[in-house]
């Protein structure tokens, strides 16, 4: 097996620290040759609120698709309270066109272990739960060795590195189930409930878990707790984008010659990615279309894409949101409505039927898209769509709901005339 | 039934967790992965071995996609065709797969070796097209290496 992240040839004078360029990091000797667990001895060494507020100052936000403010999502946890406090790292990663934890699963597990040991130190949680999508069977096997080397090294278990700290970590092996990345399904699924999502509030640093105060971070939020640790937060906040700050992992995938995860600073160009770090479009076709962080954010059009950076501000004037930093290109030959239809049908089979909006209205998304993909659509059909989607939105218990309406509204904003065109085309039954 | 090697897994897991209710996909795990699929006796064995109703286990083995609740192939085909692997032909691998195999999407063939199904988004967009059969992917897919895997698995 090839224990190299695919592509070592960024452009850009970037040092990777997520996916360093270190062969067999994967293995604890190597990982500790390499100032691993580091960071982990150094928070030790600091009041767990010392280390919230270096998180804090360093304007992390969260790299599941929310973008989240960690250190505040981090302070949300009571001080005081007498009931046991969790940790749930999202290891689910089912966005559409997202690719990233598994590379951390793969080639820097122990960061991830590290970054999981320093968030429980923080919060004072001695449980943690990494929860991993079940066809990730071949990840979890790689997390659940570098997890079981860590506890014979002494950084997991009882009163750690001769300290009071003591924590566990355990994987939680989803079972096919998108919903179950939204955070309050996720703490459903561990509870060996139906991954529903939970109505809000309460928020889960009150009522989490077993009821219990619990935060849940991304596998790249955590990852990055401890390269703030180790070079302190003015250091981070100032690569990449201000606002934004830090490495980001970006996938990049579809009509591209060299698609993959990338290591860089946020706030890169979009077009930069795709023709310098993705290779550009095969054939040297034109870019059609653009899903700039997974098939749930507002997809782009090619002839706008000008100036746009991977970064939480600059895609939420251009109209969509950095999302996973899952960049799906589409070039000029791309039949969108079948795209789109795709897309919708996910939607449609992920709802999990709680919200009368989200599950009754992602079948009927799906059904009539596929009219128009079949060329049985009728031009008062977009607008029957975009009713649909509008009903939806803002109207479910969680996010899916959105999710859902989000590339369907976008798609006709933006791609009208193809809904136009189909529809003058088309042949009705 | 669990084997006794699943059997202590179990104990040791209980110790990570508060109710025994949180071991219900674990043990379901570990029963689909002796047995290939969950029974409903398995299904009421896993309820009684952790307390917990049978209607609360069907409704867990029915809410999640992977836990199998009939027997399929010895090799279970999943093709990927959400839209990172539409884009790069995923349409054309499905097709050619059950040209090969004789089946459609959703079906086992007559001896019980292959089963196929059409999958959600896998996590393998920067190696698309690609297919999993049990815990094992297959990416970067062309319709001559569909030919060798199939022809190595027959």
């Amino acid at each position: 097996m090839n224990f190299q992240p695919a592509h070592t040839d960024a452009p850009a004078p970037w040092k990777r620290v997520i996916l360093p360029d270190v062969p067999d990091m994967h293995k604890i000797d190597f990982y500790l040759a390499n100032d691993g667990y580091k960071a982990f001895k150094k928070a030790l060494d600091m009041k767990p609120d010392e280390v919230i507020d270096e998180v804090k100052k360093s304007n992390l936000r969260g790299r599941g698709g929310a973008c989240f403010p960690t250190g505040l999502k981090w302070s949300f946890m009571p001080k005081n309270s007498d009931k046991q406090k969790f940790l749930c790292v999202n290891g689910d990663e089912s966005e559409p066109g997202t690719f990233k934890d598994r590379q951390i699963f793969e080639f820097n597990p122990h960061l991830l272990v590290e970054g999981t040991l320093i968030a429980c130190y923080a919060m004072g949680m001695t449980a943690a739960y990494i929860y991993i999508r079940g066809e990730y069977g071949k990840w979890i096997k790689m997390l659940q060795k570098a997890i079981d080397d860590a506890y014979i090294n002494g950084f997991i278990g009882e009163k750690i590195l001769g300290t009071n700290f003591s924590t566990n970590i355990t994987i939680y092996r989803g079972a096919g189930a998108y919903i179950c990345g939204e955070e309050s399904s996720l703490m459903n699924s561990i509870e060996g409930e139906r991954g529903y999502p939970r109505v809000k509030p309460p928020f889960p640093a009150q009522n989490g878990l077993w009821g219990c105060p619990t935060t849940i971070n991304n596998v790249e939020t955590i990852s990055n707790i401890p390269v703030i640790i180790n070079n302190g937060w003015k250091w981070y906040s100032q690569i990449g984008a201000v606002k934004h700050p830090g490495p980001l992992l970006v996938g990049v995938s579809g009509h591209v010659n060299n698609p993959g995860v990338f290591e860089m600073p946020t706030g890169e160009p979009l077009l930069e990615i795709i023709h310098k770090w993705a290779g550009g479009v095969p054939g040297n076709k034109g870019i059609k279309a653009v899903i700039p962080g997974g098939s749930s954010t507002m997809i782009l059009r090619g002839d706008q894409l000008e100036g746009i950076r991977m970064d939480v501000d600059s895609l939420k004037a251009a109209g969509s949101s950095v999302g996973t930093a899952g960049i799906i290109v589409m070039d000029s030959d791309t039949d969108l409505l079948q795209v789109i239809t795709r897309i919708a049908e996910f939607y449609y089979h992920e709802s999990c039927g709680q919200c009368t909006p989200c599950r009754e209205g992602t079948d009927w998304m799906f059904k009539i898209l596929k009219r128009f993909e079949k060329y049985e659509a009728r031009i008062e059909d977009i607008d029957l769509l975009m009713d649909i989607a509008n009903t939806i939105e803002g109207n479910t218990i969680c996010a899916l709901g959105d999710a859902a309406a989000w590339p369907v509204q976008s798609m006709i904003r933006r791609f009208r005339d193809e809904f136009e065109k189909r529809a003058q085309s088309s042949n009705h039954p | 039934m669990l084997n006794e090697e699943n059997k202590n897994k179990l104990e040791e897991l209980r110790k990570r967790y508060p109710t025994a209710q949180s071991l219900v996909l674990p043990v379901l795990w570990m029963i689909q992965e002796q047995e290939g699929y969950i029974s409903e006796e398995s299904m009421k064995y896993t309820g009684t071995l952790l307390n917990v109703s049978f209607s609360h286990i069907l409704g867990v083995v029915t809410f999640y996609t992977m836990l199998q609740k009939k027997a399929v192939g010895k090799h279970h085909v999943e093709v990927c065709t959400n839209v990172s692997c539409l884009l790069r032909g995923s349409g054309k691998i499905l097709e050619h797969i059950e040209k090969r195999l004789g089946i459609k999407s959703g079906e086992m063939s007559q001896d019980k070796k292959w089963s196929l199904s059409e999958a959600e988004c896998l996590g393998s967009c920067g190696t698309a097209p690609m297919l999993a059969i049990g815990n094992e992917y297959y990416e970067n897919l062309t319709l001559e290496k569909i030919d060798k895997l199939i022809d190595s698995m027959q």
